[in-house]
């Protein structure tokens, strides 16, 4: 399904490489989390196969495309949650929907029935006529994500889709997602919630510096280690627990 | 196309959320072109109508004095008022509460008079057709000054028109004294005029009529058209922040990823603004038509010229866009849109000729008025409203409007491709 290959990013003026020589495959079906501390490069990763920042150097493909030749077929095959919400505050949840649904080419009915089943799936059908200001955290989280589904899309990216959200958005939120994924969807998630990944993904990669130090599925990782009792026992031993604050 | 409409539908949305915003795009130009046209309709009246007051000291009282103080009633620009003592009309000069204060000296007409008959006694006995000249009456007159007090606020340009034209009438006195005084020694009989002592060169205003009527642009002629431009192109400002809070909202980078082209999406916008410089242009009109003239100004006369205006507002309205977009384009903040957006409309104001007609500037100015979009708007506003013309005659401006939206789109789309390969 994904294909990186090689594939590396300095940005303009930065020192070092923020994704350096990264190899990856994720197959169809799969739910692929990118760990990491901050700064290791995951939103870098994610804007990459999304189009959204240009690789230094190497490639990639999805599902055999490439956004040199195929861009807005592989757009149209994408889904990308962004890390910040990506919405118009004057806007009402619908009318928000009802726009970034027609920018995939959606129309009519089709997409107020798609709007409409999300909205209530994510339990947000009350507020489809409220504008987005004021709306919580949680909720603008939850339209940021239906945004970026409505178009079936084959491939999903999400960019920490739970942060700052309560147990129960999120729980709402993950539980929406891997509907998605039964339905066909593979979905590569960043997350800092190590918790959430070891119960939610089928595979994860912990990256630092840019390179992905380790990778497998959660439960084969744990038991490599055998200190480790769960995910963030692995990730702390491998990333160390000094601070990465750095720009 | 669906994506089209949908973006623009957006649009439509986005601004109607935003009422300030709306009411500041919609009111604000028209309390604009009613104040602008209101100051700069009172200020030419104020030349025409109101009198200057000024003082007037006639220690003479003889023809001399009457025929200056004849010709500054003629002007119809003073109301005169007479003081007895230079001191007193010397001090009110200086103490602001009038502008100017003359001083006509004694004798000024008797002297005058002995003075131009002296020298054409002189002259005539040269040629031998008078007497020797008694050698007491070769008497040196004193030379005199009539004296002009100016409130020392009193603009350079005052002084200068007030000196020249009592110059010119001291100077026509003078010639007319002498014609006289050639007469008398000529002829006895007063009634027979050798002398035509009217002006022979005099001055003819020639304009450009249509039928009857004088073409001139009147305030409101100018106003109009001019201010209107001024608010069709403020439109960047709006536009352009409307762009950057995308930018901020993070919407912008959302449609990045979305099978949705950037021409799309500025095409929506594109729309939308052009509806309301459309809008904002009928109400201007309006205004110009209805409101101006219950104000006690011009109407706007606009019969049979609808069409042709509002071609020329849809292509000022197009160059306005495209600057808007590139703008929003580059800028990064609302901080750094809004200030230069302003700021610079104001200077293609200046230099297309919306405050100043592009005539009277230096010529280096008016080079660089050519390069103002406002400019080749205003110019196709005066063809239609002043010189009537069709929609052929003002394809040239036209063009060069719709080449500055379509540049200015183009660099728009081309900087939002480069800077977006990071
Ligand atoms: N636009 C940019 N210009 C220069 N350097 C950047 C830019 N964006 C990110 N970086 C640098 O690239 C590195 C990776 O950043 P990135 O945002 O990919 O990290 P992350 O793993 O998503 O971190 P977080 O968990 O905090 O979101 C960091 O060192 C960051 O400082
Ligand atoms: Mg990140």
């Amino acid at each position: 399904m994904i294909q990186i290959s090689q594939l590396s990013k300095k940005y303009k003026n930065a020192e070092e490489y923020s994704v350096l020589k990264l190899d990856l495959k994720i197959s169809e079906g799969e739910i692929f989390g990118l760990l990491g501390p901050n700064g290791a490069g995951k939103t870098t990763l994610i804007s990459m196969l999304s189009s959204l920042i240009k690789p230094t150097s190497g490639n990639f493909s999805i599902n055999g495309l490439t956004f040199q030749k195929n861009g807005n077929q592989l757009r149209q095959l994408i889904g990308i949650v962004p890390q910040e919400y990506a919405l118009y505050p004057t806007l009402t949840a619908y009318e928000n929907l009802y726009y970034l649904g027609s920018m995939y080419g959606l129309k009519g009915r089709r997409l107020k029935e798609k709007i409409n089943f999300h909205l209530e799936v994510l339990g947000l059908e009350k507020f489809s006529r409220k504008k987005l200001d004021t709306f919580s955290g949680g909720m603008k989280r939850r339209v940021n994500l239906i945004a970026s589904i409505l178009h079936d899309p084959k491939v999903l990216f999400l960019d920490e889709p739970t942060v700052g959200v309560d147990v129960q958005s999120k729980n709402v939120i993950i539980d929406h997602l891997k509907k998605l994924n039964t339905l066909g969807t593979t979905i590569v998630y960043t997350s800092h919630h190590l918790n959430e990944a070891e119960q939610f993904c089928t595979r994860v990669a912990i990256i630092d510096h840019g390179k992905i130090i380790v990778e497998g599925a959660p439960k084969n990782l744990i038991s490599q280690y055998p200190e480790a009792h769960n995910l963030e026992d692995v990730f702390l031993t491998l990333t160390g627990k000094a601070l990465r604050d750095h720009a | 196309m669906h994506k089209l409409w949908a973006s623009t539908y957006k649009e439509l949305l986005l601004l109607s959320r935003d009422l300030g915003g709306l009411a500041i795009l919609f009111v604000m130009p028209l309390v604009l072109v009613v104040t602008i046209t209101l100051i700069q309709d009172s200020t030419f009246r104020s030349i025409n109508d109101n009198k200057i007051p000024i003082l007037w000291v006639d220690y003479d009282k003889g023809e001399v004095s009457k025929n200056i103080r004849d010709g500054l009633a003629e002007s119809n620009s003073f109301n005169i008022i007479e003081k007895e003592s230079d001191k007193e009309a010397k001090e009110l000069v200086f103490k602001g509460k009038y502008q100017l204060a003359i001083v006509i000296p004694t004798n000024l007409s008797s002297e005058l008079e002995k003075k131009v008959n002296l020298n054409v006694e002189g002259l005539l006995s040269k040629f031998g057709l008078d007497q020797e000249i008694p050698e007491s009456q070769k008497v040196d007159l004193d030379k005199k000054e009539v004296i002009l007090y100016f409130d020392p606020a009193t603009q350079m340009a005052f002084k200068n028109s007030i000196k020249n034209g009592i110059d010119k009438m001291i100077f026509k006195i003078e010639t007319q004294t002498i014609y006289k005084a050639f007469q008398s020694q000529i002829t006895d009989d007063e009634s027979e005029a050798i002398f035509d002592t009217g002006s022979f060169i005099t001055f003819k205003e020639i304009t450009p009529t249509i039928g009857e009527n004088e073409i001139i642009p009147n305030s409101v002629q100018h106003n109009v058209p001019a201010w209107t431009l001024f608010a069709i192109f403020f439109i960047i400002v709006p536009l352009s922040i409307n762009m950057v809070k995308e930018k901020s909202q993070g919407t912008f980078v959302r449609l990045r990823t979305n099978p949705v082209s950037y021409l799309t999406v500025l095409g929506g916008k594109t729309l939308v603004y052009l509806s309301v410089c459309l809008i904002q242009f009928g109400l201007m009109l309006a205004i110009g038509v209805y409101l101006l003239p219950t104000l006690g100004l011009a109407s706007l006369d606009v019969s049979g010229k609808i069409p042709q205006l509002f071609l020329v507002a849809i292509f000022a309205g197009l160059a306005a866009i495209g600057l808007g977009l590139l703008l929003g384009t580059v800028a990064k903040t609302q901080e750094q849109s809004a200030p230069f957006g302003a700021t610079f409309v104001v200077i293609l104001a200046a230099l297309g000729g919306v405050w100043v007609p592009v005539f009277i500037m230096p010529q280096f100015m008016q080079t660089l008025s050519n390069l103002s979009p406002m400019n080749w708007g205003l110019n196709a506003f005066y063809d239609v409203f002043l010189r009537d013309v069709g929609i052929i005659d003002l394809v040239p401006e036209l063009t060069l409007l719709f080449v500055f939206f379509v540049i200015t789109t183009a660099i728009s789309i081309l900087y939002n491709e480069r800077k977006n390969a990071v």
